[in-house]
């Protein structure tokens, strides 16, 4: 018979508890491959009974090396990877590096760009609510509400591939405007989703907000003070939850936020729940503000004329020897960037996401580094979970709304 | 005892287990079906028409499925768990009477396997056996999650079991008999579930925290304990647990309707008409179909609707919610019954004390529940 390897905890022992190691208390392996880890997140669960004593986070399965790959390629071709990150918010990912990019070597964005760039942004950011909303109620065992939620996904995802030919991996925002103008039936398709979505929103609430199990199972669990939560670096609905008034698009606006007018979903519970409210509100939001840059959609260009930067126009490859030549030279060897490091954050549906770039002068950065607000987020699960069951631990990981692609890279 | 009698048992003991398994095969069918409408999918269309050959599919495949054992697992115990559950899932349904006496070759058929005395209590005897099983799957596989699993459905057992008891009461009080042939005679004229409105709430609750179906399927919690209690079974050791499950559902539906929902008996108004059980004897099986369908069908809605419940909510709900609103549910119909010795007529107070002690209930519940909650935003 073959011998079964013993599995030690002695790399582990400095991280529980003694009366674990007495074998007083359980210790029980969640993940990485659990239905409720929304991917490959691991935790070392210390329990009693049921009750978590100690939740110890496990990441890392999903590395990709983004961040250092990205040194390797020019500033162009690096946005591709950004897109792999935090796969539900691909069009904020490409936002917050371009902005980046575009900081560094000081572009300017024409104004129909920005408001396609805000449009995306916040059908993404719907999306991505609608992606929580579904799993986490599935967490629950609240199974309808998944196959309703991604009906809506679905058409969010088809207008995505309507304007970029893809339905996750967009990378249509490009430094210095959007890739090319949004084809003709995008317009109908935005109008469609809008005039629908407010009645569905009401529609998956129907089905939970005031359901009493629904109460029982979010109300007053995984709390988490204001004042716990700034300190931990929470950001996105898991802050806001908590009362704090922190949302990028109004303390610091990008791509023309100023101009709408759309307020910031608070709650002062700290709860399950009040991450729910707040993420559901900010849905509705988040249809106001498409609303109003559809509205208000200016004519123009879509991209910025700095030809050192942005590749000429197609049509003009043909006819102009300069084009010709800014074409080849950016899509072989890329712009240079100035010396000097910029940081600029953009509002995911999750939180703050950051980037840091840094540039020797050469056409590739230096360093790239990414603040995920997956990754900040997670950190204060232990603190959450502590003292609740194993049934709210799965309502807490959903609550808080992790991606795995996000906090690895 | 002629041999014919030995006979005839054998004969509808076999037609019993071949309908009750090859219900649960469509039982699945139909849940997959139902709950794909209501989430606007399609769900099983490839094996035959609409699917009808999908539960077939599925047995098939589960039994060339290897079978693990774990190596750590106690084996006897592992191998016996599935047993333990499924058996007593098929036998509960022995007392359960189908249909009013048939004439076959000038003999007269009864339409029940046995007809005890004390089919109630059989009932509830058989069927809280079926715990052990899962509470034994949980333990010998030698798997955390399985052990929580076990855990949670002994927890379970205890909080929900009284309740179900004492719903139980309240219709032997109305019946006047423990005898369940004698249970759906008493319906003649109104159902149980019209005298008893609440009784047959608590009835159906609890009946769903029996067979850890949604809300209360926590024993099996998918996303929390991944599978609970059968996570290291395979093949067709796990069928049977399914098989357990859903056998187990036809049968405590069967169950309902027959203690509250008039049993074999055409329904109310159809009384007297030729579409009564009196006149042909064989709608007996027919309205009992129809009857479980549509229970069934209730379960499946709750499933598809409603989410788990937290193992500690649900043994606070059986204690505090559950037990006592049962306990008045048994005192209004012993009232009632002793009322109606007065006047036949008072026996609607049984109904409309109860229905006010229901949403009393339910009103308590939800208050304590705002109490955690703020304003609904």
């Amino acid at each position: 018979m073959a011998q079964i390897e013993e599995v030690t905890l002695d790399g582990m022992t400095h991280l529980v508890s003694n009366r674990a190691l007495e074998g007083e208390t359980m210790l029980l392996n969640m993940g990485p491959q659990h239905p409720s880890t929304h991917g490959v997140l691991r935790l070392l669960l210390e329990l009693d009974g049921e009750t978590v004593l100690n939740a110890i986070p496990d990441i890392g399965f999903l590395h990709t090396g983004i961040e250092k790959n990205m040194e390797a390629k020019t500033y162009q071709k690096a946005e591709v990877m950004t897109d792999r990150m935090d796969y539900m918010n691909t069009v904020g990912n490409n936002l917050a590096y371009c902005l980046a990019v575009e900081k560094l070597v000081g572009l300017d964005v024409p104004v129909r760009a920005q408001a396609l760039r805000v449009v995306l942004a916040e059908l993404k950011r719907i999306s991505s609510h609608l992606v929580w909303l579904g799993t986490s109620a599935l967490d629950l065992a609240a199974m309808s509400d998944f196959m309703y939620t991604f009906r809506e996904r679905e058409m969010i995802l088809g207008i995505l591939e309507m304007v970029s030919g893809q339905r996750m991996m967009t990378t249509y925002i490009r430094p210095g405007g959007v890739w090319r103008d949004v084809p003709v039936e995008f317009e109908a398709a935005v109008r469609d989703l809008l005039k629908i979505m407010p009645r569905r929103i009401d529609e998956y609430e129907s089905l939970l907000t005031k359901n009493p199990l629904f109460i029982d199972r979010t109300a007053g669990i995984g709390k988490i003070s204001a004042e716990d939560a700034v300190n931990w670096g929470l950001t996105g609905a898991t802050l806001r939850g908590s009362g704090v008034n922190y949302d990028i698009r109004k303390f610091a606006p990008y791509s023309g936020y100023e101009q709408y007018d759309f307020e910031v979903p608070l709650r002062t519970e700290g709860d399950v729940r009040a991450r729910y409210l707040v993420r559901i509100a900010e849905m509705r939001q988040s249809v106001r503000i498409v609303q109003q840059a559809m509205d208000k959609m200016p004519m123009g260009p879509v991209r910025s004329n700095n030809r050192k930067f942005v590749p000429p126009p197609r049509s003009e490859i043909g006819t102009s020897m300069e084009a010709l030549i800014h074409h080849f030279k950016l899509w072989t060897e890329g712009f240079n960037a100035p010396r000097g490091f910029v940081y600029s954050a953009v509002e995911s549906p999750r939180g703050e996401q950051g980037v840091y770039l840094e540039s020797d002068g050469g056409p590739k950065p230096f360093r790239v580094h990414f603040r995920n607000p997956s990754f900040d987020n997670l950190q204060v699960l232990p603190v959450m979970a502590k003292g609740f069951l194993v049934a709210d631990l799965v309502a807490i990981i959903g609550s808080v709304d992790i991606v795995l692609g996000d906090i690895d890279r | 005892m002629d041999s014919g009698l030995i006979l005839e048992w054998v004969i509808k003991s076999v037609i019993l287990v071949m309908v009750l398994l090859t219900g649960f095969a469509y039982l699945t069918w139909y849940e997959r079906k139902i709950l794909s409408r209501m989430q606007i999918r399609i769900g099983p269309n490839r094996a035959g028409i609409f699917g009808l050959l999908q539960p077939i599919a599925d047995a098939v495949k589960l039994i060339f499925k290897e079978e693990l054992i774990p190596d750590q697992a106690e084996k006897i115990l592992f191998i016996l768990a599935p047993i333990v559950t499924v058996v007593p899932a098929v036998v509960i349904t022995a007392t359960v009477p189908w249909g009013p006496d048939i004439m076959v070759f000038g003999r007269t058929i009864h339409m029940y396997i046995a007809n005890i005395d004390v089919g109630v209590l059989y009932v509830t005897a058989i069927a809280s056996i079926a715990v052990y099983g899962i509470v034994l799957a949980g333990w010998s596989s030698n798997n955390k999650y399985a052990m929580l699993g076990g855990l949670r459905s002994t927890a379970q057992m205890v909080s929900y079991e009284l309740a179900l008891g004492l719903s139980f009461v309240a219709v032997i009080l109305l019946a006047g008999s423990m005898n369940m042939m004698q249970i759906v005679e008493a319906q003649k004229n109104v159902w149980f579930a019209v005298l008893q409105p609440t009784g047959a709430v608590v009835f159906l609750i609890a009946t769903l925290a029996e067979l850890n179906r949604a809300p209360f399927d926590m024993p099996e919690a998918e996303q929390e304990l991944t599978a609970g209690y059968h996570v290291e079974y395979s093949g067709m050791k796990f069928a049977l647990f399914f098989m357990a499950e859903y056998t187990k559902m036809i049968a405590i539906s069967a169950i309902s309707a027959t203690i509250f929902f008039g049993g074999y008996r055409e329904f109310w108004f159809l009384k007297d008409t030729f579409l009564s059980v009196d006149k042909i004897a064989l709608l007996g099986p027919i309205y009992m179909f129809l009857k479980i369908i549509v229970l069934l069908f209730g379960m499946i809605w709750a499933r598809a609707t409603l989410p788990r419940i937290r193992y500690d909510r649900l043994m606070s709900f059986g204690w505090k919610a559950m037990l006592p609103l049962s306990l008045a549910v048994v005192l209004v119909s012993a009232f009632g019954i002793a009322l109606a010795a007065i006047n036949p007529l008072y026996i609607w107070f049984i109904p409309i004390v109860s229905i006010f002690l229901g949403f009393l209930t339910i009103g308590l519940v939800d208050r304590s529940l705002r109490r955690k909650v703020y304003a609904a935003g």
